[in-house]
């Protein structure tokens, strides 16, 4: 079982392509890093796999289908700002679980503590909104996941934790994730391959 | 000690934070308000008897507004007319308020809804106010209904504005991206995370209609389009008493007028203390 972007073409003006032509793919399982200079299209493409972009050419595709507009989206897309993924009027607890309701053991693992689920996001640190974000996208129907610079905001020793505990989680629910990241370490250390988004885009 | 001392001689006022003050102010306000109506109705109609042996007095400690040529009360008709005023105003400012809603919603629905209700907003903002209320309130033939759904009318369409661009902000938010990818529909998505950010908006939109409101309805009484004369509406008093103006009876328009005035400017400041507890950064724009 795989996601495939399939000729993906896409500007947000008219006549400046950023994609053009992309292809790209990941397996179930794998963990896969996607490199390139900033400003080259990464968060984009990332927009455009989970479904938030939709007025680009050619195709998302997980085993051949196309991924349906309705319904829980098995691409799950966690990005760089925690504090914007959150709706500030919602307290912690009904963030956490607007899509299914989070097991307590993941909870544990992520270090989520009890007190936190009756804050409002603006009480919370970006790491800590982060692990929320992390946790409700994890459920048992996410078939893969799409992190763009999602550690960027806490110290080294943090993003090894979050990222060993998003691993753990990973392989236990045969989850495919993308990885983008500047930090060249960070993907040599997290991912099976590596991909280098000018490699992959015929765009000038 | 000393605390005490300092706080004393910087005024009552001193003592509060600025959220408390303007929680105070908009407190205060809104009890004159409400006395006024909750009066304005409890006043039954022997309290306005005539009496031609008090007509045409000028104001006195026992008739603080004077008497006009009938010997009924200013005061007492002021007060009344000032319930009857804030009444249609509340009434005018819902159903306003309740189209702005649900055409801005519809606005939201999709890009020839979204069309649409822009051609309507420019057209009813193409049309003077005034010119508009009396004609639907002519149309309606007069009265009060006619008045409220006048103002009703010309009135909805700078909240339809807000409501509308409010809704695009929030649709471009990330979280709500999110909520979709986590499989809710556009209707969850719709109640549960952009109308609640709605309401704060909606609520001020609200309050700041009533000034304009009343006003309306008292210029469109005053040019006799609106209430008839047998209503106790402020328009209605200040139409006859400029019968009288020659004859040196300043006071039957002046405590009237300067009654409604302040009405408006109380209105007025709930409104700005509510935007300002709303939205702390806008209320300078
Ligand atoms: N909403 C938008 N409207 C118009 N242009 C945009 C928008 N978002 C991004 N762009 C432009 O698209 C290009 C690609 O942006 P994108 O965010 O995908 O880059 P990126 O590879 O993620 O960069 P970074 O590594 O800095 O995060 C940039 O030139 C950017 O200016
Ligand atoms: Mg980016």
């Amino acid at each position: 079982m795989c996601l495939k972007g399939e000729n993906i073409s896409f500007g947000y003006k008219r006549n400046n392509l950023i994609l053009n032509n992309v292809n790209i793919s990941v397996d179930r399982g794998e963990v896969l890093g996607l490199i390139g200079d900033s400003g080259s299209g990464k968060s984009t493409l990332c927009k455009i796999l989970a479904g938030y972009e939709n007025n680009h050419k050619g195709n998302v595709i997980i085993d051949g289908k196309k991924v349906p507009s309705k319904g829980y989206n098995p691409v799950q897309l966690v990005f760089q700002h925690p504090e914007k993924a959150v709706n500030p009027k919602w307290k912690m607890k009904d963030i956490l679980n607007e899509g299914h309701i989070v097991p307590q053991d993941i909870l544990d693992s992520f270090g989520i503590k009890k007190s936190w689920l009756n804050r409002w996001p603006n009480e919370l640190s970006g790491g800590e909104l982060q692990r929320f974000a992390l946790a409700r996208s994890l459920s048992p129907e996410t078939k893969f996941l799409i992190a763009d610079e999602i550690t960027t905001m806490v110290d080294a020793i943090t993003q090894a934790q979050i990222w060993n505990i998003v691993l753990d989680i990973v392989k236990e629910l045969n989850i495919g994730v993308l990885v983008v990241s500047h930090e060249k370490n960070l993907i040599n250390k997290l991912c099976d391959n590596v991909v280098y988004l000018d490699a992959i885009n015929s765009v000038n | 000690m000393s605390t005490a001392v300092v706080t004393v001689n910087r005024g009552v006022f001193r003592g509060l934070n600025l959220r408390q003050k303007t929680l105070l102010m908009i407190g205060l306000t809104s009890l004159l308000l409400l006395t006024i109506v909750v009066s304005s109705v409890s006043l039954g109609e022997e309290s306005l008897q005539t009496d031609f042996s008090s007509k045409n007095l000028s104001p006195s400690t026992e008739h603080p507004f004077g008497t006009d040529w009938m010997g009924r009360d200013m005061f007492i008709r002021t007060v009344k007319g000032l319930g009857l005023s804030i009444m249609i105003g509340a009434f005018a400012s819902t159903i306003s308020t309740i189209l702005a809603v649900i055409l801005g919603l519809l606005s939201s629905a999709g890009k020839t809804a979204d069309s649409f209700v822009s051609w309507i907003v420019d057209l009813f903002l193409s049309i003077p106010h005034l010119l508009l209320i009396i004609l639907i309130s002519i149309g309606m033939g007069g009265g009060a209904t006619g008045v409220i759904i006048g103002v009703a009318f010309s009135h909805w369409t700078g909240l339809t504005r807000v409501v509308r661009v409010e809704i695009k902000q929030i649709k471009t938010q990330e979280y709500i991206h999110i909520s979709r990818n986590l499989g809710k529909s556009r209707w969850w998505i719709a109640t549960k995370h952009i109308f609640p950010h709605l309401i704060p908006q909606i609520l001020l939109g609200t309050i700041l209609m009533f000034p304009h409101a009343i006003l309306h309805e008292a210029s469109v009484t005053f040019l006799g389009f609106g209430l008839s004369p047998h209503e106790p509406a402020i328009g209605i008093i200040l139409s006859e008493s400029m019968k009288y103006l020659s004859a040196g009876y300043w006071w039957l328009a002046f405590f009237p007028g300067l009654s409604l005035l302040i009405v408006v400017l109380a209105f007025d400041m709930i409104g700005d203390n509510l935007g300002k507890l709303i939205d702390p950064k806008k209320a300078h724009e």
